[in-house]
């Protein structure tokens, strides 16, 4: 067995070629890579962020950048575009050094790795291989991907490194919580806020990407990607992969259905969230079964608090059982609670209260169980007593 | 061996529940490839026999020659972990957990080493595929170099940890696939959630867990199973099969016939917790704090986790006590739980919640209100 492996790594190791042969499949690449925007045309929604990077992208004159904003968004997609366009596929690796949370980050790196970069004259530009002319300005770019888990001390070393090389290197800090970057970081770039993707584009870059890969998909579909991803353009691109693999591999394929999109992505079905605000008492606009429930419970108050503990710790069980997250289970009663036309203002803050307490309680890593109990029973307390 | 080990299912046409879950995962491996996945579920549903049958369905039998492995990973600090490995071919299963707070630099580590040492796995599977057919040969994964990550605990990562998985994911989408394991999803990030494939494992249910109690009956040669004594294990274990199949040999060891319908063996500390909780209703007095105190010391002492000891004492405080306090005690039991993750010292905690269960009781009964106790909160 030892003897076949060393074999077979030195076979290797004399054809070094074999080690250039594509291991990936263009088929198998993650979509979100494929269509990533080539240019910073594609980049769908931004409009406003687009035309500002389109003229600086004429002067090829770039400030310090700060791209923030929620997931999903282009923030990483527009200055990977943008540096393409600047330097070309040829200079790009000489010019960008890219550096994320999964590489070291520590002050020792930045001390060491990104002055070093940082300090570097550019080397002259190569010319284009593909025969096309890049601007390829004088510098160089330093993208800091996730800049948010950068430490303080880590972002207070950048300080003076931005300025001192300001000449020859760009920085382009992207991160989602601009609050977390250290006020004389953020004081030293432009900042571009990255809004979450309005429905249509978000509608028309899944539709292009489905056409591209030949899949056939409902415009209900596409609805119900967009929901739940909620902005998030990645998020949906990842389902709208994972949905196309799933029906492609049933033999003989199915269609995608928006039910399978809800799986994929750990939405709780809506028909059980209805189920639980019932027992909960709240008064679900319901598909024809749950109707007598309710009004029972109005009529009978005391009787359905009294045996309402029991009735509320079996329906969080099977739920905990069936392996439901709970902060799904929250996410969701919460729309349903807000936007039930039956209950008080005041009954909604109370629910609001206690969801809140409980999603920082889980946010901690408290018992899921528990924690569903208790917003179950408040929410059924607040919402019972209220009637009377 | 165990049953629970023994009696496994190897393969995912094996598995007896979630027929159109197996039947979606055996459509991913067919297909060639998976994107990263993402298992979570109540523990003993099966994530874990889902995973390896998965992986058994994409590699063929190469992924049950397993080696564990004693890794030593260096901290930025020069401080030594060790973590340990176990691994295959085509595999590689670790629980980055173990070391608390050092998890991200084992995840960075293993990962990046796994991304750069793809070409000798590719010359591995080819050499697997020549010399070795009598295997069953790895079908459509021939062309394609992957190693699997297997993550297990995923929702106890620390932040950093996760963070670091976030960029990883994608960048070394080309040769590396990670399945994670987690009891739920609320402790992960977002980032990672929306990388991966989520898959719910539910929790098997009463007839499900029928069927297969009946099964590892007819394969021990146990002889049939009653439906009574069925019937109470599965109601104990609660939608944990492990537990469902470890309560069953247990049983079987104790009375070979089964017949009489032997009572179901739970485990010392469950008694323990139930004394515990009749404890607490039987008398409101500091003395008896101390009692309960000396008892919940040996529960810890024998490294029963503190959430579990609340949660059964609760359980058993909940069904003894009237409806009204019912809601106030479980409400209790949650904040304390959150403050016992929070703090340091367990036992502060559960005296505390202790002690306001004995005063909310007490003062039920009395019918008084002790307002002053309310007025610490």
């Amino acid at each position: 067995m030892t003897a076949d492996f060393f074999q077979a790594r030195g076979a290797s190791k004399k054809k070094p070629e074999k080690e250039k042969v594509p291991i990936s499949n263009p088929s198998l690449q993650p979509w979100v890579e494929k269509y990533r925007p080539e240019s910073i045309d594609d980049v769908s929604s931004q409009e406003h962020i687009i035309s500002v990077l389109q003229k600086t992208l004429s002067s090829t004159n770039l400030p310090h950048m700060l791209f923030y904003g929620p997931p999903g968004t282009g923030k990483t997609s527009t200055i990977l575009a943008l540096a393409r366009q600047l330097f070309g596929p040829d200079n790009f690796r000489t010019r960008v050094l890219e550096l994320n949370a999964s590489d070291e980050r520590g002050i020792s790196i930045v001390r060491e790795k990104i002055k070093n970069f940082a300090r570097q004259t550019p080397r002259a530009e190569t010319v284009a291989s593909d025969g096309k002319k890049y601007p390829c300005p004088p510098y160089k770019i330093i993208i800091l991907d996730e800049a948010d888990s950068m430490t303080q001390d880590a972002q207070a070393a950048l300080r003076r490194i931005m300025e001192n090389y300001a000449r020859i290197t760009r920085f382009c800090l992207v991160c989602n919580y601009v609050t977390r970057i250290i006020e004389p970081l953020a004081s030293r770039c432009s900042k571009f806020r990255f809004k979450p993707l309005d429905n249509s584009s978000a509608r028309q870059r899944l539709e292009h990407i489905a056409a591209v890969e030949q899949i056939p998909v409902d415009h209900s579909v596409i609805s119900a990607l967009i929901s739940t991803s909620s902005g998030d353009l990645r998020r949906a691109i990842t389902y709208l992969q994972s949905a196309a693999r799933l029906s492609s591999a049933t033999n003989p394929p199915t269609p995608i259905l928006p039910e399978d999109v809800q799986e994929i992505a750990g939405i709780v079905p809506d028909s059980i969230v209805r189920n639980f605000a019932r027992t909960l008492g709240i008064d679900v606009p319901a598909d024809g079964s749950g109707d007598e429930d309710i009004e029972m419970g109005d009529a009978t108050n005391t009787i359905t608090a009294l045996r309402g503990f029991d009735l509320i710790r079996g329906t969080v069980r099977s739920l905990v059982r069936e392996g439901y997250s709970a902060s799904q289970i929250l996410i969701q009663l919460h729309d349903i609670i807000v936007e039930n036309p039956t209950l008080t203002g005041r009954q909604k803050s109370a629910c609001a209260l206690v969801m809140a307490e409980a999603d920082k309680a889980l946010c901690d890593g408290a018992d899921e169980e528990l924690w569903i109990l208790e917003v179950a029973l408040r929410v059924h307390k607040a919402i019972t007593s209220n009637i009377v | 061996m165990l049953w629970v080990d023994d009696y496994r299912p190897k393969s995912l046409g094996d598995l007896h529940y979630h027929v159109r879950l197996s039947q979606r995962l055996k459509s991913l491996a067919a297909s060639g490839d998976f994107p990263h996945m993402l298992f979570y579920g109540p523990s003993g549903a099966g994530k874990k026999t889902r995973i390896s049958a998965t992986l058994n369905e994409l590699f063929g039998s190469g992924v049950e020659k397993l080696k564990i492995d004693q890794r030593v990973f260096l901290t930025p600090s020069r401080k030594k972990l060790d973590v340990n490995v176990v691994q295959s071919n085509y595999h590689i299963e670790l629980t980055p957990s173990e070391v608390g707070n050092y998890d991200r630099v084992v995840i960075q580590e293993i990962l990046k080493e796994i991304a750069q040492t793809q070409q000798v796995d590719v010359s591995a599977r080819h050499r697997f595929k020549g010399d070795l057919p009598t295997f069953r040969p790895p079908r459509v994964m021939s062309n394609l170099s992957l190693t699997v990550v297997v993550i297990n605990e995923a929702d106890t990562l620390s932040r950093d940890a996760q963070a670091a998985l976030r960029r990883t994911m994608e960048k070394y989408m080309t040769n590396l696939r990670i399945i994670l394991c987690a009891n739920s999803t609320s402790r992960l990030i977002a980032p990672i959630k929306s990388r991966c494939l989520l898959i719910r494992v539910a929790a098997p249910s009463h007839e499900e867990m029928l069927t297969v109690l009946n099964h590892v009956a007819k394969r021990a040669g146990a002889g049939s199973l009653p439906e009574d004594v069925a019937d109470g294990i599965i109601t104990d274990a609660n939608g944990n099969m492990r537990k469902a199949i470890l309560v069953f040999e247990a049983m079987k060891m104790q009375s070979p016939d089964l017949s009489n319908s032997p009572p179901i063996a739970k485990p010392d500390w469950e008694t323990y917790c139930s004394k515990v909780a009749d404890m607490i209703i039987q008398e409101q007095t500091p003395q008896r704090v101390m009692e309960v105190r000396a008892k919940l010391y040996e529960l810890l002492s024998h490294c029963i986790p503190a959430t579990i000891i609340l949660k059964t004492v609760a359980d058993r405080v909940v069904q003894k006590v009237d409806e009204s306090l019912k809601a106030d005690i479980m409400h209790w039991a949650a904040i304390y739980e959150n403050r016992m993750r929070l703090g340091n010292k367990k036992i502060y905690h559960l005296e505390a919640w202790v002690v306001r269960v004995m005063s909310l009781y007490k003062q039920s009964f009395l019918g008084i209100e002790f307002a002053d106790l309310d007025d610490l909160v």
